[in-house]
């Protein structure tokens, strides 16, 4: 089996205006750049990004990368995720956050990580005390469970998921490495499909089945990333 | 004016909560500061972003963009550090696993209420991370925090005026001023800053605190 495709251009070609999209990462740790950066050159319009903040500021240049370019160039309708981060600081995202050019949904984290989770697993949701007493239950179903209280979450599913790993092989086993991994394992289930870039491509067989902590199974495309900037 | 605890005084007196052996999650804002004070001790640190034993910043020339903590420093892996994914990461924090995680607050009430993510206003934009989660499920929930905002009001209230992170979640207030436990009759002063009196706290502070009999000095 060979998922690979030869560009990341040519992995988001067909991620459209509208499109539901999970992007992995945490700051700009493990994210997909080459992706990003692709779906900005595509400029698909309207589009839902599910990720854990909207991107983040590099240290030496103070500029805003990840998922936060998809913000800048005008392409997102609404972020779901549980810390916007230091873009909600900058004055052009404030004010497309006034004038309500940008719908933003915020979710505690643990909640995010598993109704994608949940998404992924085929489960129609879960009961977590997170939340219970604060703004985040309003709406919800509440159930005691053995004397304490639980609210319903639901799963959170997408089109595509926008994943990034060390390593992967051509039938889209992936490889992380440290705190890369973050939300990667978890998003790859979860979208109709998946798109990996990997800074090493191998061969099928190349990689320790042991190591492996995503399997190609939940892997639709794999691409060699261009570039890597890794900014922190 | 008299000047109560910096902020590395706090979290040095926050981290003198910690026994050898606990699994223990630091906060953004002075609770990230706590670290420090643990160097050397037999803790393991846990960072959400999917480290269980976080080592100390990363030095010149030692950084890895692979290796970040969830304030989003250049961190480095303790011996016997382990990495997780997220789900697994809150699969920690929710099932109880943590002995102790210490966050920062806007403010915190009389019953253990914790406010800590959502500034009223609308322009204003929340961010919650990791804390709600942290909240209702860490065994033991420690607020390190100065004891009044900016403008001299007080951040211990009798109800929160904030968006709520968690409902009775925290245990233990240390501020500049003083270490308050909360407990089933009240707020307990049990330690005050140096040169302040158990008058002065309660000035600053909205609901009646208890005077502990064993009020001492906090050791700086």
């Amino acid at each position: 089996m060979d998922k690979t495709v030869k560009s990341s251009d040519e992995a988001v070609r067909d991620i459209n205006d509208g499109a539901i999209i999970l992007s992995a990462g945490f700051g700009l740790c493990g994210i997909p750049e080459n992706l990003i950066r692709a779906l900005v050159r595509k400029g698909s319009k309207d589009l839902t990004i599910i990720c854990n903040n909207l991107g983040s500021t590099d240290s030496k240049d103070g500029q805003i990368y990840g998922a936060g370019l998809l913000a800048k160039n005008g392409q997102i309708k609404k972020f779901i995720g549980s810390f916007p981060g230091p873009i909600a600081k900058l004055p052009w995202f404030k004010e497309l956050y006034r004038s309500k050019k940008i719908e933003l949904e915020i979710i505690p984290q643990g909640t995010l990580n598993e109704r994608i989770r949940c998404a992924g697993a085929g489960l129609g949701g879960f009961y977590t005390p997170t939340g219970v007493g604060t703004p985040i239950e309003e709406g919800k179903e509440k159930r005691l469970i053995d004397g304490r209280e639980y609210i319903l979450e639901l799963p959170l599913a997408a089109d595509f998921a926008l994943i990034k790993a060390h390593k992967g092989d051509r039938a889209g086993n992936l490889v992380y490495r440290y705190s890369a991994r973050n939300y990667n394992p978890v998003m790859a289930p979860a979208a109709k499909v998946a798109i990996a870039e990997v800074e090493e491509l191998c061969e099928v067989g190349a990689l320790d089945p042991d190591s492996v902590h995503t399997p190609g199974i939940f892997v639709s495309r794999i691409v060699k990333g261009e570039t890597y900037e890794k900014r922190a | 004016m008299k000047k109560g605890l910096s902020k590395e005084a706090i979290a040095a007196r926050a981290a003198r909560e910690v026994q050898d052996g606990m699994y223990v999650n630091l906060g953004f804002g002075i609770p990230s500061l706590v670290a420090e004070y643990l160097a050397g001790r037999d803790v393991v640190l846990h960072s959400e972003n999917g480290l269980i034993g976080m080592g100390p910043l990363a030095k010149q020339g030692e950084e890895d963009p692979d290796v970040i903590n969830a304030t989003k420093q250049l961190v480095t892996i303790a011996p016997g550090g382990a990495i997780v994914s997220q789900s697994d990461s809150f699969m920690i924090i929710r099932g109880g696993h943590l002995d102790m995680t210490f966050l920062g607050a806007f403010q915190v009430s009389e019953n253990g209420d914790l406010a800590n993510w959502k500034v009223p206003g609308e322009d204003n934009i929340p961010g919650v991370g990791g804390a709600m989660d942290l909240a209702v499920g860490a065994k033991a929930v420690v607020v390190a925090m100065t004891h009044a905002d900016k403008d001299g009001s007080p951040k211990i209230v009798k109800e929160c005026s904030y968006p709520l992170t968690g409902r009775r979640c925290v245990s233990l207030i240390v501020t500049d001023l003083a270490v308050i436990r909360v407990t089933g009759q009240g707020l307990v002063l049990e330690e005050a800053a140096p040169g302040f009196t158990a008058e002065e706290i309660q000035k600053v502070t909205e609901p009646k605190l208890i005077v502990s009999p064993g009020l001492k000095e906090i050791a700086v």
